[in-house]
């Protein structure tokens, strides 16, 4: 018998696993009582399954932030999906050329609402540096945008830091804004449905 | 006998006399230009002549010279002979309101997309190319973006003012 000599050591578990916050509502014995609209927004927020579209370095940053280091996946964002079937949150990462705006729009429209859109870096928010006849000066020309993620690429906590607050956006959203006349107003302005 | 760039001279005004001109040797390698209305005989000659034998189109591609009145756009052929490693460059000059150009992909299946990006980006009229459409851009624009038409943007911009860029 060779005595195991490796994985002897007991670690501790830096912190327990992490739960959600309870939503604010009424608590007695054996029941909690709440909106409809906080509950769907917890869920939903914490299992957005993101559609990455990356066509430069961008698309490489996030493949670090889907790596062990940064670890997308500690916020419920386990399931990237490189299909609009069941994603909900479109990630635009990277140069996107006038001839690949076509190609965008109809990824987004093939995703069911609710979506949500995220240009992450200088090109996918502006053009970025690419000020030239060929490339699309910022995706918002072609969809709507929800967070803007600054940096030529940005780093990883950056892209973080984008899918935190389109957390946020997702949590509080109400559940008729999709049925509200600003939003169809939005949708009509670029020719959605 | 080696292929040297004082016999593809010969040869070349042998055969066309002088309709081919401006013969020049840049870092050897061999330069001259034509009127482009014999640019197919020329092509031709070049291959099919088995003591020169430029049987690859390594490069096809435009340039515009606005400053060179009646001969704005050029037409640039890079030749290649695998079998001795010899490399030759061909122009043709066409005038920018009228750039039609006979198409060479009848000899070089390869001058296909590369005729197909000229007219992208300089707008010659490859006369005789079963498919002249635009490759890189999108269909939907109406200039030819190499052209030097249009004016370099004011170095001195401190921010992207759309009214600067006309968007």
């Amino acid at each position: 018998m060779r005595p195991v000599s490796y994985n002897i050591k007991k670690k501790p578990l830096e912190a327990d696993i992490s739960m959600a916050e309870m939503p604010e509502g009424h608590q007695g014995q054996g029941f909690f009582a709440t909106t409809l609209d906080s509950v769907i927004g917890l869920a939903r927020k914490n299992s957005l399954w993101p559609l990455p579209f990356a066509t430069s370095c961008c698309g490489i940053e996030f493949m670090a932030t889907m790596g062990a280091t940064y670890d997308i996946a500690r916020f419920g964002s386990e399931r990237v999906g490189f299909s609009p079937r069941q994603c909900d949150l479109l990630m635009v990462m990277g140069t996107i050329a006038k001839k690949m705006g076509p190609v965008v729009k109809q990824v987004y429209l093939q995703m069911a609402e609710p979506r949500w859109v995220i240009a992450v870096g200088a090109c996918a928010s502006s053009g970025g540096i690419f000020d030239t006849y060929s490339v699309l000066q910022g995706i918002d020309q072609v969809v709507p945008v929800d967070v803007y993620v600054p940096g030529c690429p940005p780093r990883p906590e950056a892209i973080l830091d984008g899918l935190m607050r389109i957390q946020d956006l997702v949590g509080k959203e109400s559940l008729r804004r999709r049925n509200g006349e600003q939003y169809k107003a939005l949708l009509d302005s670029y020719g959605i449905q | 006998m080696a292929l040297t760039n004082q016999y593809i001279k010969e040869k070349l005004e042998a055969k066309f006399g002088d309709q081919v001109t401006d013969f020049e040797e840049q870092y050897g390698l061999l330069s001259f230009r034509s009127g482009k209305e014999i640019n197919l005989k020329v092509l031709n000659f070049l291959m099919e002549e088995p003591s020169l034998g430029f049987n690859f189109l390594t490069d096809l591609c435009g340039v515009h010279y606005p400053d060179n009145k009646g001969q704005e756009i050029a037409v640039v052929y890079h030749l290649h002979n695998m079998r001795e490693n010899v490399r030759v460059r061909y122009k043709v000059f066409t005038d920018v309101s009228q750039p039609d150009v006979y198409t060479a992909t009848g000899i070089f299946a390869a001058a296909n997309w590369m005729e197909r990006e000229t007219y992208d980006f300089y707008g010659v009229n490859f006369i005789g190319h079963p498919n002249l459409k635009r490759i890189l851009n999108v269909d939907e624009m109406d200039y030819f973006p190499m052209r030097k038409e249009y004016p370099l943007e004011d170095q001195s911009r401190v921010d992207k003012d759309d009214e600067m860029f006309g968007r």
